[in-house]
């Protein structure tokens, strides 16, 4: 498929066979080391010279190497940046890392490259203290800017309780409320130009149209708008620091909350990514319950955001017809899970129970049920003329610049690019499955709607599948890091109790190694990068979550238009707060 | 003395009745809107969730009134009254029977129309002294848009002027026995409607509202009672332009077996729930397509409509 040479000979014929070496991993992804000096001209290379490109650049986030035990393959470093890479000519990632040396090292930016670099990098800055040269505005993004040190640094305090108690005195209460005062000068904005005075309007962090705490600075000029500041953040709550000391196993209930109208959808991945670490295979009917309860929170996400989209333009009444459908979706869950929003029901090497007696039935009236709804809302919202003329036109993008950017899931789809991951890598078993992929032309926000409504059909057609082809057989896998040795077992013989003990008391230790993987979740591209350390623990959790970089392109996506329309925008793009800040 | 005593009477029973009416809508919308979102509504407190106006009405005399040390005091303090007295002046011309009605004014239609340009300033005023970004960005979508939706809604209702050759409302409906309005005059009906719904800033007309956009938009300052009586005064237009739909196209108190009063009432209540079914059911426009839409499309029309009617009536007397 990728022709004779693959991507890592490709670079080492173009840079020399030393200046790449290339790291073995638990993925299928082929990972490469650059020396820092030849890094900016390798990922100038992989974007516009090299054959079938690496347009995307999927994610970009760091390694604190210092603690780290076990990396036989790798050179030398204290600080790794890690530039994941994604080709949709190719259909292949490639991850590119770049060793650092010293405590806080300094890198130049790639900003110029990629556009969408420029909040990965702050991020990194923010977590890591590694500064990057020439950057626009390398300030905190997601710790207060008030905040002391950087939080994913090794001897970063990782609990409270090491932090000290604490406390707000008035003094510094205006501190923190000074701090976070927009000065329009920091971000470059001016309040005049010739004869036009702009008005700066701050929306958020609590306003009605935003869905979240997230805040954007509009400079106005009546009601149009000039430039959009988006500060995130308020929403952050450390899910990847927190990832270093859960074990692998409680950190599941930990992923629900990521994108938090996605429930197990959040799991899959985390999961996932472990198995891949352990070497765990699943059984055929832990992939097919996995699909269908993630197919059931693929609805349950979208409905809401149906029901927030078309009262973000203003239209009252479909929020309370969609939520009341989410509820069905609940009940359903409900009965298979015990849980609703926040089921935490994936394990590692299957699920937490078997399904019950009688879930096809309820699964059997869903899916007759919601078809003839989702008709009713066509007609309601999709079809209704001042919909249309809200959404048409809207927060356009091409392809080109949603690549460049780091769109995925349905808002690259509708841009006209057909690209899901449950087709071209399919994960889980979707190779199984009969579906189509929407896609729109426009890249407007009323193909953001068209291409999720259909989804949520094509989602049923999955779900009915899974009604058909439920195969029988156990629910998790027979695997020793995935389930303890049988109870009865441990009465007889010491070493299998010693190890029935260790694996509920500690969790399982799961091999060194790296490994992501990234799935179609409700929002688009959601992905786990584990590195583990064989311990019971991650030795780092990255995150990749598709808000992040949907939330960067809003003021790409609303410059030039008008305060309604923003709104629009911010619905039809479709975010979770949780999910953008983790 | 007679006279003085039966003019005090209606007065006073016109202002209580519609005071009481357009709180009573209060509940009525959110029953109603209850019923069409797959919910129920206020229905706790009394029967039927009645005396849920009573409980949000104690609750809200009894609120701090608050004002903001950055708004400009006096006009702040003016601007929610200013909306309610002018609809309750409206109410004077309209006749809700043939002898109830407060005055016989000959120019009625007039009174009306002035009175509703009135209430524009309450919207305006409310938003420029409230000193908050979002509140004058409401106020300035008011004014933007009252004054394209008055100009039509002014000539949108010539025509009916012409066809009862009055501009007093008593006579307007006595000119309907033959035929209601509503058929010669229905493209006048269809715009003064889109109109009324611009006047009272309903949806889909809610621009200065604009919940999820403005936050509250004109009101995002008051509280308590003042904010009261902005939306006592969203009632009272409601029922205002429904009655005067009722008055100038289907034919007022006119109807058969039932006594003038209930015709009009029950008329009146029609148009209120389509009020109310707007709102459940229509998004917002963005406002320079509201805009465009006035100008390019109602303005020319209702002109149209007032030619053709002057023509015909022209050839035809």
């Amino acid at each position: 498929m990728n022709g004779s040479v693959t991507i890592v000979e490709e670079l080492q014929n173009r840079f020399g066979a030393a200046n790449v070496s290339e790291q073995a991993t638990c993925d299928e992804f082929p990972t490469v080391w650059v020396p820092q000096n030849r890094a900016h001209e390798v990922l100038r290379y992989l974007k516009t010279e090299v054959n079938r490109p690496y347009g995307m650049l999927y994610d970009l986030s760091a390694i604190d190497e210092r603690l780290r035990a076990n990396r036989p393959d790798q050179p030398e470093s204290d600080f790794t940046l890690v530039y994941h890479l994604l080709s949709f000519q190719r259909n292949e990632d490639l991850r590119v890392k770049v060793g650092l040396k010293g405590e806080f090292p300094s890198f130049p930016t790639i900003t110029n490259i990629w556009p969408s670099a420029n909040w990965y990098e702050r991020e990194v800055w923010d977590m890591f203290g590694i500064t990057f040269d020439d950057h626009p505005h390398l300030r905190r993004i997601l710790l207060p800017p008030t905040w002391k040190g950087h939080a994913l640094r090794k001897e970063h305090p990782a609990r409270a309780t090491e932090m000290g108690p604490f406390q707000l005195p008035e003094d510094k209460q205006e501190r923190e409320q000074e701090a976070l005062r927009f000065r329009p000068e920091d971000w470059g904005l001016k309040p005049t130009t010739g004869d036009t005075d702009f008005m700066f309007l701050n929306l958020g962090p609590q306003h009605p149209g935003a869905h979240g705490a997230i805040r954007f600075m509009l400079e106005l000029d009546g009601e149009e708008i000039v430039n959009v500041v988006p500060e995130i953040g308020f929403h952050h709550r450390g899910a990847e620091k927190m990832a270093e000391r859960q074990t692998w196993h409680t950190y599941i209930p930990y992923t629900d909350r990521i994108d938090y109208l996605g429930g197990v959808m959040n799991n899959l991945p985390y999961v996932l990514a472990v198995e891949k670490l352990a070497g765990i295979e699943v059984p055929d009917r832990v992939k097919v319950i996995r699909v269908m309860m993630v197919e059931f929170f693929r609805l349950a996400s979208h409905l809401v955001w149906y029901g927030t989209f078309a009262q973000d333009v203003g239209a009252l009444s479909p929020v309370f017809y969609t939520f009341n459908d989410r509820e069905r979706v609940f009940d359903i869950v409900q009965a298979i899970t015990g849980g609703r929003m926040h089921p935490s029901w994936f394990r590692i090497g299957g699920v937490a129970h078997d399904l019950p007696k009688g879930w096809d039935t309820l699964v059997k009236d869903f899916v007759r049920y919601l078809p003839r709804r989702l008709k009713e809302y066509d007609k309601m919202v999709l079809r209704n003329r001042i919909f249309k003329a809200r959404t048409q036109g809207i927060g356009t993008l091409t392809v080109e610049e949603a690549i460049d950017w780091g769109m995925t899931g349905p808002g690259l789809r509708s841009c006209g690019l057909e690209w899901d991951f449950r087709k071209k890598r399919p994960y889980s078993g979707y190779d199984q499955f009969d579906f189509d992929i929407p896609t729109g032309q426009h890249g407007d926000c009323y193909d953001r709607a068209l291409v999720r409504v259909e989804e949520m059909r094509q989602s049923l057609r999955i779900i009915e599948q899974c009604l058909q082809q439920m195969p029988p057989g156990p629910y998790k896998a027979d695997h020793p890091l995935a389930v303890p040795p049988r109870k009865e077992r441990t009465m007889h013989d010491i070493e299998t109790l010693i190890t029935h003990f260790l694996g509920v008391s500690w969790g399982p230790v799961i091999p060194a190694g790296e490994a992501f993987v990234g799935i179609e979740a409700t929002k688009g591209n959601n992905g786990y990068y584990l590195v583990s350390d064989g311990s019971i623990h991650s030795y780092r959790t990255r995150i990749r979550t598709p808000s992040f970089a949907h939330v960067q392109m809003v003021p790409l996506l609303s410059c030039g238009l008008m305060v309604p329309d923003l709104l629009a925008i911010l619905g039809a793009v479709d975010f979770v707060l949780a999910d953008v800040d983790r | 003395m007679n006279e003085i005593i039966r003019s005090l009477i209606i007065v006073v029973g016109v202002l209580v009745v519609m005071l009481s009416i357009s709180a009573g809508l209060i509940w009525l919308e959110r029953r109603m809107l209850g019923l069409w979102q797959d919910r129920y509504g206020p229905n706790r407190a009394g029967p039927f969730g009645l005396m849920q106006v009573m409980a949000d009405m104690i609750k809200i005399l009894f609120k701090e009134d608050w004002i903001p040390p950055f708004a400009d005091r006096p006009v702040f303090v003016i601007a929610p009254a200013v909306v309610v007295v002018t609809t309750l002046m409206s109410f004077a011309v309209i006749p809700f029977a043939p002898s109830i009605g407060v005055v016989n004014l000959n120019i009625g239609l007039l009174f009306f129309l002035g009175m509703a340009a009135l209430g524009v300033y309450s919207v305006v005023l409310g938003g420029w002294s409230s000193g908050s970004k979002y509140s004058l960005l409401g106020g300035l979508r008011a004014t933007a848009q009252m004054l394209s939706y008055e100009v039509f809604m002014g000539l949108s209702l010539m025509g009916v002027v012409i066809l009862a050759g009055s501009f007093n409302l008593g006579d307007i409906v006595e000119a309907q026995r033959k035929m209601w309005f509503c058929i010669p005059q229905f493209i006048g009906l269809v715009i003064f409607i889109i109109a009324g719904f611009a006047e009272t800033h309903r949806l889909p007309f809610d621009l200065p509202e604009a919940e999820s956009e403005l936050v509250a938009g004109y009101h995002s300052e008051y509280s308590g009672m003042k904010f009261g009586m902005f939306f006592v005064g969203e009632y009272l237009g409601i029922t205002l332009i429904s009655a005067m739909i009722v008055t100038l196209f289907f034919g007022g108190w006119l109807g058969p077996v039932l006594p003038p009063l209930v015709w009009f009432l029950l008329k009146t209540l029609v148009f209120v729930l389509g009020f109310i079914l707007a709102r459940a059911s229509l998004p917002r426009p963005r406002y320079d397509q509201l805009m465009s839409y006035a100008w390019k499309v109602l303005l020319p029309l209702s002109l149209l409509n007032l030619v053709v009617t002057g023509g015909i009536v022209l050839a035809v007397g």
